[in-house]
């Protein structure tokens, strides 16, 4: 994959004077707070807007959980896979099996989500042979294969999907309200997740890597185990979306768990936001939602308007709206890049360092 | 004889994978172009052929000859408008978001002005027509005629490839787009010219599904990932590999069908699979995936 046009040019580090490696954007001291009061209004909305809106919401949630995950793999590690719904629909199934045997369906969701990621280990291993086209190929394959064993296992419902038992229980209001608690509490656990691979050890090899990858082997990044790592975090995030689906949704069919669709939206969302940013899925859900809430009365003309978007954008905004954006403006909400700059203070943008990732990182926290 | 005729039905099976896989095997292979709307530009084929072919008088079987160079010419001009605007942006995510767009304004449009019936291509009589041997095996005229069109189509192309000045230069940009520059070659043409064969064939593949069964705005599709597999055991950049791939393929699918009618398309995935496990290029790659 070719260097984001970020990249500093070679020829910009010369020899005057020391350089350092720091943050792309100050550690903003008001990313937490404000990140956690967003988060509280969000787990009060149950009590504010009517059911729709929470029902709505989850759907919100999971879309950004499957997309965050998405970017990891795609505009981090830059593998692109076309498969996640492979993990959303094993996620959803390991609920249905858990509750089929007497647990709370509530409590499967992280079992679901370490179930997919196990699942993950044996899958990664065979669609890691290859890389590029063939790796999104190889993955929607996966995932197409996934559906069809499941389909064919008749005491889960087989073809024709299966209820989640166990949750007449609870009052509408109360499985409601933790439906979408479960949902705020995976894409929270998932952003956070998220931000904390990027701004580790193995966030600067997963974007080494992308930028260039046998740059990032003769520096000696670990970029197999990397690839692998980052593999089972998305994994695992997906399965757990599908987790909270299923229980969502009070059932489970396979040809929508597994539907190819999911990756269309996840492709959408993520490239529209802007790949490779973490605030791009963000950005980009919103803007799904939004257009979906305010066209979908117009039927097929609300889909050839989304399908315009996409061709729009990725012709004139080809980072996505936040990466143009934040090109411009210099900020950064979730500061995860790098920039190199001499001690003058004359920063110029940079995603990773030109050399020796690993020991710039070392010497800059 | 069951077995004998689940290897000879998937033979000819594949030899449609093989004509819808084609044109994709051209753009994946030369342009590095994972074209998403590949199955929705073979059913926009289907409407056209319907809408436009009774007008001109000519048997139904024939409206490939209205069709083809309408998609030809289709083909060159979307590839030196959109397809070479997102190429020249440098990412291969960008012609991917491209594709994916057109396929969902494609099968809305289709929606819009078609309703969500499958159609057919009506050629009368000759679709029920086939050879019988004995009375187990049952050849369709029609679909021995997709995969006598399948195989000297991808047979014609890497002739032409091998063999032709165009094909040479479709090769050398394919290769290095940046070298064939400097020997005088314009990519942008090359890639025109790569994109109308490839439309064109997209027209044949979109034709003959209509013939052999129904398409709707819907269907293009559930044939995209079959071809996409054709193309993938191959290996990129090899038209017989594609012609191998769709047969291996369809073979691999009715060999499913026969044990079990529900495996069908698992089986073929199990081929795929196998394939990647053990030769991660595909059968005939000449080149790394791009």
């Amino acid at each position: 994959m070719s260097a984001p046009s970020g990249l500093l040019p070679l020829d910009a580090l010369d020899s005057r004077g020391s350089y350092r490696v720091r943050r792309s954007a100050r550690p903003s001291g008001w990313l937490i707070p404000v990140a956690l009061g967003v988060v509280v209004l969000l787990a009060f909305m149950p009590g504010i807007v009517s059911s729709g809106d929470t029902s709505l919401l989850i759907n919100v949630f999971v879309l950004l959980t499957i997309s965050t995950m998405w970017n990891l793999l795609a505009g981090y590690a830059g593998m692109v896979s076309i498969g996640q719904q492979a993990f959303i629909g094993l996620g959803a199934y390991a609920v249905v099996v858990g509750s089929i045997n007497g647990m709370e369906p509530f409590t499967v969701i992280p079992i679901a989500a370490v179930v997919s990621a196990l699942i993950a280990i044996p899958i990664s291993l065979l669609v890691f042979r290859t890389k590029g086209g063939y790796f999104a190929i190889a993955t929607w394959v996966v995932a197409s294969a996934a559906q069809l064993v499941i389909s064919s296992i008749t005491s889960i419902g087989g073809g024709t999907g299966h209820p989640i038992p166990g949750l007449s229980s609870l009052s509408p209001s109360q499985f409601a309200n933790i439906s979408y608690w479960s949902a705020l509490a995976v894409v929270v656990i998932a952003l956070a997740i998220s931000y904390l691979v990027l701004r580790s050890r193995l966030g600067l090899v997963l974007a080494a890597v992308r930028d260039d990858e046998d740059g990032a082997r003769a520096a000696g990044a670990r970029v197999v185990l990397a690839r692998h790592a980052v593999f089972l975090v998305a994994a695992l995030g997906c399965g757990a979306a599908g987790a909270v689906l299923a229980v969502s949704q009070l059932q489970v069919q396979p040809a929508s768990a597994f539907s190819v669709q999911w990756s269309a939206e996840i492709i959408f969302v993520t490239l529209i936001g802007g790949m490779g940013t973490m605030e791009g899925p963000i950005i980009g859900t919103i803007i799904y939602f939004a257009l979906q809430q305010n066209l979908a009365q117009h039927g097929a003309w609300y889909l050839i308007i989304v399908g315009a978007v996409a061709v729009a954008v990725a012709i004139w905004f080809p980072r996505g709206l936040w990466g143009t954006l934040t090109k411009r403006l210099r900020f950064e909400f979730f500061p995860v890049g790098y920039v190199v700059a001499p001690d003058k203070r004359v920063a110029t943008r940079l995603r990773v360092p030109e050399s020796a990732p690993e020991t710039a990182v070392a010497g800059d926290r | 004889m069951t077995w004998l005729n689940a290897i000879l039905q998937g033979i000819l099976l594949g030899g449609f994978y093989a004509l819808f896989a084609c044109g994709l095997s051209l753009l994946f292979g030369v342009m590095g172009i994972i074209n998403l709307a590949h199955g929705d530009f073979a059913v926009i084929a289907g409407y056209v052929a319907v809408v436009l072919v009774p007008s001109t008088h000519l048997p139904m079987v024939w409206g490939f000859l209205v069709v083809v160079p309408i998609f030809a010419l289709g083909g060159y001009l979307l590839q030196r408008t959109l397809f070479q605007t997102a190429l020249s942006r440098g990412d291969p995510l960008t012609i991917l978001l491209v594709t994916f767009g057109l396929s969902i304004i494609t099968e809305n449009a289709l929606l819009q002005a078609f309703t969500a019936n499958g159609q057919s291509i009506n050629i009368g009589g000759i679709i029920a027509d086939s050879i019988n041997p004995n009375n187990v095996i049952s050849i369709s005229d029609v679909s021995l005629a997709v995969l006598i069109v399948a195989v000297v189509l991808l047979a014609g192309l890497q002739l032409m490839l091998s063999r032709t000045s165009m094909g040479r230069q479709i090769r050398a940009v394919a290769d290095d787009r940046e070298a064939a520059e400097l020997v005088g070659i314009d990519h942008r043409h090359v890639f025109g010219i790569a994109a109308a064969i490839a439309l064109a064939t997209v027209a044949l593949a979109g034709l003959a599904s209509g013939m052999i069964s129904e398409f709707a705005p819907t269907t293009g599709t559930s044939n995209l990932l079959f071809a996409f597999e054709a193309v993938v055991i191959g290996g990129i950049g090899s038209l017989w590999g594609t012609l191998v791939g769709g047969i291996v393929l369809g073979i691999a699918q009715q060999i499913g069908a026969q044990i079990n009618p529900a495996y069908q398309i698992l089986a073929g995935h199990v081929v795929f699979l196998a394939v990647l496990a053990f030769r991660s290029r595909g059968l005939f790659a000449v080149r790394e995936a791009a």
